[in-house]
């Protein structure tokens, strides 16, 4: 029933940056339970329809319908600051690429973890402790590390933690921005791993910005190719990357480097 | 006697910013807990040293007012000396050591003991009037929390000391929310205090002059020292009696007595130190005074802590 509807309907999106688009006539839709991948290259307005999807950015034109928890349509850009912020505290999620910028570096793992918690009204530290224990356990991080800060963390266990703390709230969408780009090639395929079963087990939808394709390939269900602010190419991942039809993906694919 | 003080307005401050801070104090009273920008002037001390608190009592006061100034509950510090003078010179008040004589008492870091009665006014001097500054520092981002009334921020605080030390450590300017709504910097009172300002017939007042910032809890408004439901906010306490006046369920000061390490424990409030030392059945009474003396003026105070 709740799947008779997407999640999040595109049409015409585009953000301008002074005269300048940074992205322009996006249309997509983002039924519950899907992945969507976003790929180009640097500049090609990933980064700027991702903001704009996620109410960071303002929407210049064009309109983004979202359905909320209760099953009510309703368009982003009207929506009040306090219910944008409400829909940041229990509904949807941000993983930046640098875990710094979605984590409080000075708190420790499990305050980081329980602070969307208590920004949701939880009052008791008994019960935030052992659900910012589960989902540390969740997400491969010793139970012992719960008291260190994110500043004692090697790169991959800070983005996983930011993976929890987007999570834990059980949100329903999430963005994520080259969460995977600036690790190593070990710890990105355990952390794509981790991703691809936690989206799998919460049913979580999933915009997903990246311009490593392997990363589209192994999470996606879909992807949209970007190129100087606009959609070029839309369709199934393996589609897409085993069939490029627009010159432009064509290259794309082809200048992967082949191990 | 006013002769020599010409050039200078009764209160130090010209009309014009009393009814500016006066706007602001309005303002403050009627949205309890909200920090009210005003435009904080120059007065002749310190930036930090109370000058917040100074303008707010200056706005308010008038020639019948009765002051009392404290410092740490103490009224006779170098402060509390000063600004008790600057206020008989400059408003031509009556001033007082005793709490239950003032009408306008200016404090730093305490309340007194003795609870205050409907008509008093309390002024505090608040050094750091925003109490999400340390975990937030971008001013516009602390302004949008009050205003859309998120806090989670600052139990994550709360959930660091527990997490840390196994209780919530911190001891001064304990945050609460005020009215159910905003929350507040109580300055930097310590948090044995915090239960007295919860209903308190008083008016409170709170000037921050280097940050700018007014705000106020009227008399009978809720005051809730911020706790999680396993670890509730509980505030200091002292198990011996003050060594001077032995009066116990006060908030006590330690005193070095000598190079030996040696100390004593001793009342932060000098009034209430001074009268319960005087009153007649007490036979440790080792201070003398020339107040009189009230039947048992330490006995409310443990009503409040509880």
């Amino acid at each position: 029933m709740t799947d008779e509807r997407p999640l999040l309907e595109v049409r015409g999106a585009g953000h301008r940056y002074g005269l300048r688009y940074g992205c322009r006539d996006v249309d997509f839709d983002l039924w519950p339970g899907e992945v969507l991948a976003v790929v180009g290259e640097s500049g090609s307005g990933k980064s700027t329809l991702l903001g704009t999807l996620s109410q960071r950015l303002e929407l210049t034109e064009g309109n983004i319908r979202y359905r909320m928890a209760d099953g009510l349509p309703v368009e982003l850009a009207g929506l009040s600051e306090s219910s944008v912020r409400r829909l940041w505290r229990s509904e949807w999620g941000f993983v930046h690429q640098d875990p710094a910028d979605g984590l409080r570096m000075h708190v420790s793992a499990g305050g980081n973890v329980g602070e969307p918690l208590m920004a949701n009204g939880w009052r008791h530290y008994g019960r935030i402790r052992e659900t910012a224990a589960q989902w540390l356990e969740r997400v491969e991080i010793p139970a012992d590390r719960i008291d260190d800060h994110p500043s004692t963390f090697s790169g991959g266990m800070r983005q996983r933690l930011q993976i929890a703390r987007n999570l834990v709230v059980s949100p329903r969408l999430v963005f994520m921005d080259e969460p995977t780009s600036g690790l190593d090639v070990s710890v990105q395929a355990r952390l794509l791993d981790l991703i691809r079963s936690l989206v799998s087990d919460l049913g979580l939808a999933v915009v997903v910005v990246t311009h490593d394709l392997a990363v589209a390939r192994l999470i996606s269900h879909r992807t949209l190719v970007m190129k100087d602010g606009r959609v070029i190419e839309s369709g199934l991942t393996d589609r897409v990357l085993d069939d490029p039809h627009a010159a432009y993906t064509q290259l794309l694919v082809s200048s992967v480097l082949q191990g | 006697m006013t002769a020599d003080l010409i050039g200078y307005n009764v209160g130090y401050l010209d009309e014009q910013t009393k009814r500016m801070i006066r706007r602001a104090l309005l303002k403050a009273v009627a949205i309890p807990g909200f920090q009210v920008p005003f435009a904080s002037r120059e007065v002749p001390m310190p930036r930090g040293w109370g000058t917040g608190g100074v303008q707010v009592t200056a706005a308010i006061i008038g020639e019948q007012d009765v002051l009392k100034v404290i410092d740490q509950g103490a009224d006779d510090t170098t402060n509390a000396v000063s600004i008790r003078n600057f206020f008989r010179s400059v408003a031509h008040v009556e001033t007082t050591t005793r709490t239950d004589e003032a009408t306008i008492i200016q404090t730093r870091h305490r309340i007194p003991e003795t609870p205050l009665a409907e008509g008093q006014v309390i002024v505090y001097q608040v050094p750091m009037p925003e109490p999400l500054r340390f975990l937030e520092p971008r001013e516009t981002e602390t302004r949008r929390l009050h205003a859309l009334e998120e806090y989670g921020l600052m139990f994550v605080k709360l959930y660091e000391d527990i997490a840390r030390f196994g209780h919530i450590a911190k001891t001064y300017d304990y945050p609460v929310l005020v009215g159910g709504r905003y929350l507040m910097a109580p300055s930097p009172i310590p948090s044995f205090d915090n239960p007295k300002m919860h209903m308190n017939p008083a008016l409170q007042l709170f000037g921050a002059g280097r940050e700018k910032r007014i705000y106020a809890v009227p008399p009978f408004t809720s005051v809730e020292s911020l706790g999680f439901e396993d670890f509730p906010f509980e505030p200091q306490r002292f198990d011996d009696p003050c060594a001077i006046c032995g009066a116990t369920g006060g908030y006590l000061d330690e005193v070095i007595t000598d190079d030996a390490g040696g100390s004593m424990f001793v009342c932060s409030d000098t009034d209430h130190c001074e009268r319960t030392a005087a009153a007649p059945n007490d036979t440790t009474s080792t201070a003398t005074t020339s107040t009189t003396t009230r039947p048992n003026p330490a006995t409310p105070n443990t009503k409040a802590i509880a």
